[in-house]
């Protein structure tokens, strides 16, 4: 079963398993000379089960079985005589379970004869069976599965089943299938609040307490840490969602302009790109995927929207129906911007039904989003598409550091959205309590031995934990312990290299989360842009988050306000997250480990998008993008490729399609007027004349005057 | 094989042997089996109608009456003057002196019917370990064939008032509910470290894991501390696994110190034998119908390649052949003299020295710290754990009074292993000691801990009542029945022709390699039983339990 080391074989081994062969192969004609002329007589069912004694691997011969029994049963309705049949193809499955416990036709078998005469089986027969199976072998997961079929078909009481699995445990507590039907069973039975199962925390409390019987006792063993696993799952379980952050958030003021000046700290520019009608995009990030945000689930009441049907719209590097962030834009017309008197926008949603979970939950509370948008009259000419944009310079000499640096307004977006969900969501005190309970310990446990698991499991602790309370009023309080976090993940990195992949994207994530948990480390990433192109552009804070070895960006939630984001000198090899962020003009990507056009996927929703540094990444170096793989559902569903962008491509050589047909996708949606790609294995001169003719608005290619021809 | 009654005084024919045995006990009988499976002819006597001598299990009846018999009478005619021997066709004739093994007998209690339903240890409490190597021995000479084992079903330690599982494997830890789940960490992460140890001491492992010479001679308990375990774990490990009899904390005894390399060797016997055989549940195994299987169980196996045996039959003399200097025959209480080249006798008679020579064997025999073994078999009608029926009970050192020294074991045997009558339960306790009366104290202590004694006897008490820890069901200590205790002598070493008595342990191991040095003494050219059968058969007789 388990561990057993393989013998070679010897001489009369040989002569033995030669004559076997001989009568296998005598066997296996006969019984498909039988097969072939359908002859379902009793010698011929006796060759048959010679043969599956022998071998029960032969599929041919189940399916004979399967055949002849159909044909037997249609010829006699005698009681007796289909109650022998029954018990006849048991006692063969049986015989062959014997002989190979792990034999799936044996298995398909009898499942297939209990099914077909289930009123005639013994039940109490078949569970006897089980268990002595079971004892042989106690991570037989075909014994397991088959018990499962069979007490859905004895209509067993779960509640037995979850004692059969603890009294597995007890006999040995490494046994992954009997944690997995325990973790199944309990959630059915919590599911439907079965006496003695409600309330789930107590359940829950109780499960905790009992695997970490198993994780003590012996933390090197990993069956018991799938099952914490999902335990920890199921205490911060996240039924129904609700909205985290909105861009623009409730209670600001909007002042729209496209002047230079800044007017108030709670300002928006909108720029150039637009000439008549600008579009103001309303961003809704929700803390977990949902489905069906459209203009019937979500009101926006304004006079920008009479008569008017918003369209939302999923953000999401997936692009599938479901995701954490959606947005809709609202036009304003050139008619509305002379008035000086504020428009009041009020966006509501979760009074009706249709805005749901990924899983069918709906929201958990009404919710109303209410700002209000001065329009502040323009200098006639200064949104000219042809106004010429200066140069953006992303080095250090351009930045200068201000310790009296307002940025309070950007984050107060952030946290009002926070102080309106927590009115109405308490966070639960037994989740956070459970939380700080186990964190203390696997302290304990650590501190005792040197356990990788122990380590990761501590790390994701400490992780659910800021995520609860991030959930809660208190965005400060209590969210420490990010040091401790960042530490186990460079252990784990350190000791476990297999997996560095994972780990230094859950040390990124930490990352991005202690930078952006309160104003004063965000402030710490808070440049003043000393080149006037950028504040010119009314660009005056850049959230500069570069050298921090990040390879994946998270918590982007709290960043919806940012209009300058540098992520230069990182490890990032994906960008995934970044599409939430719709008032970005200027973004820096260069130095980091990007290896495809691809893995740009995120930016095509970025309509703001003016200016974008990919410089110095691996774009081009490899033919496929790996890393996209991993994530994707399946290689060959590409999203690109999906969504009606096909025809696009009939202005552009066939050979030029096939060598950029990604970057064409991506590049032919943004008004960039600066692009930097320098340092990318891609870069040669049938590209840059491409990005030129590709991207009509560009006007610095690689800090060159782009020429357009 | 042949028996003799007493009236009838057979005349032994042949009259001449290779080996002659007397006293069926255990030693004796293994020896007598070994001699007999390499060829040699032999003559087992025993004085006593039923085998084991003092590892016999016996009727409560016969019990008290063998104890009592050798003791020492208070009218002993020692000193009475001998009847000069007759001469011998081989030589000079030296009478044998008895030897009073017991003292301090005291029997209390009525013994409940049907008291021939009860068959008691004279040597208890004494188990085997799955990874015993008299289990070896047996599978090896087939002894196994003629005897039976159940599993002991667990061991607990009693401490703070209470009587505990003792978590001894993997299993046993996570299901425990007493040890905080650091303590279970520690625990493992002990039980791991002595497990790697072993195996790359068997040259499997890494050479890395094996712990170090320096170690290996500190006090085990130094070792335990330095592993930073805590009392509590220490205390399982030092006394309820590897069976520590002398308090390792307190310096006074610093000679009889456990060091790590004992303790390891006990450890790894101990884990080894957990999951040996499939049915046992635990470490331990004990013999269905008693302990007295075992020499009977050899005897067997003795007769059946050949040997001749004769019960209720007492030898008078030895005959000192004084060309060869030795002894070479035996007379018989009949006054039948029997020649032969080997004497055996049990430790039931004294042996005088064959003059001039010293023994060669007496420093070869390693020497006993304690002169005395403490020992006390009781019948109760209620199990000591509500769900269990045969389970070892340690108590250690300074668990029941400050000044305990020894480590007390009990084990609790039920009708299971056909012992006692069904809804009885006889339980055996010993303890070491240097000084009987300290030693029959340190049991009474234990009498009072684990029964309650008939008509309020207790002592005063406080944890009197609930004696469990963490168990379902609360329920009075059982109530005592019967008892018997006794003290044992424990003569150091043996000599050539004298077999060492009953041990005060609790597994066969060190009566074993006593056994198999005194076989190579007596036949120094023969195998102690030749391994004539394969390792497969391990498990046989082994029932479920």
């Amino acid at each position: 079963m388990h561990g057993r080391p393989r013998k070679t074989a010897k001489a009369e081994d040989l002569v033995a398993s030669a004559a076997k062969a001989e009568k296998l192969r005598q066997l296996q004609s006969q019984l498909l000379r039988n097969h072939n002329d359908r002859i379902y007589n009793k010698e011929a069912l006796e060759i048959c089960s010679k043969l599956l004694e022998v071998n029960p691997e032969v599929y041919t011969a189940w399916n004979y079985r399967k055949l002849a029994v159909q044909s037997n049963l249609e010829s006699c309705g005698d009681h007796e005589v289909v109650q022998s049949i029954v018990n006849q193809e048991l006692k063969i499955a049986e015989i062959a379970l014997r002989r190979n416990p792990k034999c799936y036709g044996a298995w398909q078998h009898r499942k297939w004869i209990l099914n077909l005469g289930s009123d005639k089986a013994d039940f109490d027969q078949e569970f006897r069976l089980l268990d002595q199976l079971l004892k042989a072998d106690s991570r037989n997961f075909h014994g397991w599965n088959h018990r499962r079929f069979v007490v859905a078909l004895k209509n067993v009481k779960e509640e037995e089943e979850l004692n059969f699995t603890t009294e597995k445990i007890n006999t040995n507590f490494s046994n992954y299938s009997a944690w997995h039907n325990r973790s199944v069973i309990l959630s059915h039975l919590m599911k439907q609040n079965a006496p003695g199962f409600d309330p789930r925390e107590k359940v829950l409390t109780e499960e905790l307490e009992f695997i970490h019987q198993a994780l003590f006792t012996d933390p090197d063993d990993q069956s018991g840490w799938f099952y914490h696993l999902w335990l920890l799952d199921q205490i911060i379980a996240r039924d129904s969602p609700f909205l985290i952050s909105s861009w623009p958030a409730h209670g600001t003021e909007l002042i729209l302009s496209s002047n230079t000046s800044v007017k108030d700290f709670q300002h928006f520019e909108s720029t150039e790109y637009a000439q008549d009608i600008r579009a103001l995009p309303i961003v809704l990030y929700f803390n977990q995927a949902v489905k069906g945000v459209n203009s019937t689930t979500v009101t926006v009441e304004s006079i920008f929207t009479e008569n008017v049907d918003l369209i939302w719209k999923p953000l999401s590097a997936s692009n599938s129906v479901e995701a954490h962030c959606w947005v809709t834009y609202l036009n304003i017309s050139e008619r509305d911007c002379n008035s000086l008197e504020p428009y009041s926008i009020k966006v509501s949603f979760g009074n009706t039904q249709g805005l749901v979970s990924s899983d069918g939950c709906p929201l958990s509370y009404a919710c109303q989003c209410e700002f209000s948008l001065k329009i502040s009259p323009h200098s006639p000419g200064s949104c000219s598409k042809e106004s010429n944009v200066n140069m953006v310079h992303w080095d250090n000499e351009n930045f200068s550091r201000s310790e009296f640096l307002q940025i309070r307004p950007f984050l107060m977006s952030y946290q009002r959205q926070k102080i309106i969900a927590n009115s109405e969501l308490l966070i639960s005190e037994w989740c956070s309590e459970t939380l700080s309970r186990e964190i203390m310990l696997f302290r304990k446990l650590i501190s005792e031995i040197n356990c990788k698991i122990a380590k990761l499991t501590l790390g994701r602790l400490l992780i659910a934990r800021n995520f609860i309370l991030s959930r809660g009023i208190q965005l400060t309080k209590n969210r420490t312990h990010f040091e401790e976090t960042l530490q186990l993940y460079d252990d784990l990195i350190r000791l476990d290299p297999s997996h560095i992949g994972y780990y230094k994207d859950q040390r990124s994530l930490v990352l991005m989360d202690q930078v952006t948990s309160d104003e004063e480390s965000l402030r710490k990433h808070c440049w003043l842009p000393k080149e006037l192109s950028l504040t010119s552009a009314g660009q005056s804070v850049c959230l500069r988050l570069n050298k921090l070895s990040l390879t994946r960006i998270g918590f982007v939630e709290r960043l919806l306000w940012v209009n300058v984001l540098d992520l230069s000198h990182n490890e990032l090899q994906s960008v995934e997250g970044l599409e939430a962020m719709q008032l970005l003009s200027h973004l820096n990507l260069s130095h980091n480990k990007l290896s495809s056009m691809t893995a740009l996927e995120p930016l095509r929703p970025m309509i703001s998008l003016q200016a974008l540094d990919i410089s110095y990444n691996e774009i081009g170096a490899h033919s496929i993008d790996t890393k996209r793989y991993q994530c994707a559902s399946s290689p060959l569903s590409h999203p690109a490729g999906t969504c009606g962008d096909v025809q696009g491509f009939e202005d552009f050589d066939p050979e030029e399609v096939k060598l950029y047909w990604d970057a064409i996708l991506i590049f032919k949606h943004l008004h960039l007027t600066q692009l930097d790609v320098v340092g990318n294995p891609i870069l040669n001169e049938p590209f840059s004349s491409l990005m030129i003719r590709l991207v009509p608005s560009l006007q610095w290619l690689d800090g060159r005057p782009a020429q357009q021809s | 094989m042949a028996e003799a009654t007493a009236g009838e005084h057979p005349v032994i024919d042949p009259s001449s042997f290779d080996l002659v045995v007397s006293g069926t006990g255990l030693v004796e009988s293994l020896v007598a089996a070994a001699a007999s499976a390499s060829g040699k002819s032999v003559l087992h006597l025993d004085s006593n109608p039923y085998y084991g001598v003092h590892y016999s299990s016996l009727s409560p009846q016969s019990l008290s009456s063998f104890l009592q018999q050798n003791a020492p009478a208070a009218a002993d005619d020692d000193d009475g003057p001998r009847q000069p021997a007759p001469k011998s066709s081989v030589g000079v004739a030296v009478d044998l002196q008895p030897r009073r093994l017991y003292s301090h007998v005291e029997i209390a209690g009525e013994v409940p019917e049907p008291s021939r339903g009860f068959l008691l240890d004279l040597s208890g409490p004494r188990v085997l370990y799955c990874a015993d190597p008299m289990v070896d021995v047996m599978l090896r000479s087939g002894a196994s064939h003629h005897i039976e084992f159940k599993s002991v079903d667990g061991s607990m330690i009693y401490w703070d008032g209470k009587l505990q599982m003792v978590p001894d494997s993997r299993e046993a830890i996570f299901k425990d509910k007493s040890l905080s789940l650091t303590e279970k960490t520690q625990m493992t992460r002990f039980l791991k470290l002595v497990r790697e140890h072993i195996t790359s001491e068997g040259g499997e492992g890494e050479e890395a894991s094996k712990i170090s010479g320096p170690y290996l001679e500190m006090p085990f308990v130094k070792f335990l501390e330095k592993q930073r375990l805590p009392p509590k774990i220490k205390l399982i490990v030092l006394y309820a696994i590897a069976m520590a009899d002398y308090d390792q904390d307190n310096p006074e005894s610093c000679n009889k110190l456990m060091d790590t390399k004992e303790g390891l060797e006990s450890l790894s016997l101990y884990s080894s034998s957990i999951g040996r055989f499939p049915n046992a549940v635990g470490a331990l195994i004990y013999p269905i119908y008693g302990q007295g299987e075992l020499p009977q169980a050899f005897c067997r196996l003795a007769a059946v390649k050949g040997a001749l045996y004769v019960l209720r039959m007492p030898a008078s003399s030895l005959l000192f052949d004084k060309e060869d200097k030795a002894y070479k025959g035996v007379r018989l209480a009949t006054g039948q003299d029997i020649n032969c080249h080997r004497i055996l006798m049990d430790s039931s008679s004294v042996v005088p020295p064959p003059f001039p020579s010293p023994d060669p064997l007496e420093s070869t025999i390693e020497a006993s710290h304690a002169s005395k073994v403490a020992r006390l078999v009781c019948i109760t009608r209620s199990s000591l754990h509500p769900q269990l029926s045969n389970i070892l009970i340690i108590l250690p050192p300074r668990s029941l009074f400050p000044a305990q020294e020894t480590s007390i074991r009990a084990l609790q045997l039920g009708s299971g292993l056909a012992v006692c009558p069904p809804d009885f339960f006889v339980v055996y306790c010993s303890t070491k000691c240097d000084d009987a009366i300290r030693g029959k104290e340190h049991l009474l202590a234990a009498m009072n801990a684990l029964f309650e004694l008939p008509g309020g006897k207790n002592e005063q008490d406080e944890h009197s009542g609930d004696l469990y820890i963490n168990e379902n069901t609360s329920k009075s200590k059982p109530v005592l029945l019967w008892s018997a205790s006794y003290v044992q002598e424990l003569t150091e070493g043996c000599s050539l022709s004298s077999s060492p008595m009953p041990d005060g342990n609790l597994d066969y191991g060190s009566l074993l390699k006593s056994t198999e040095k005194l076989f190579h003494s007596l036949y120094p050219q023969e195998e102690f039983f030749t391994a004539s059968r394969p390792s497969e058969e391990e498990g046989d007789g082994i029932t479920e339990g």
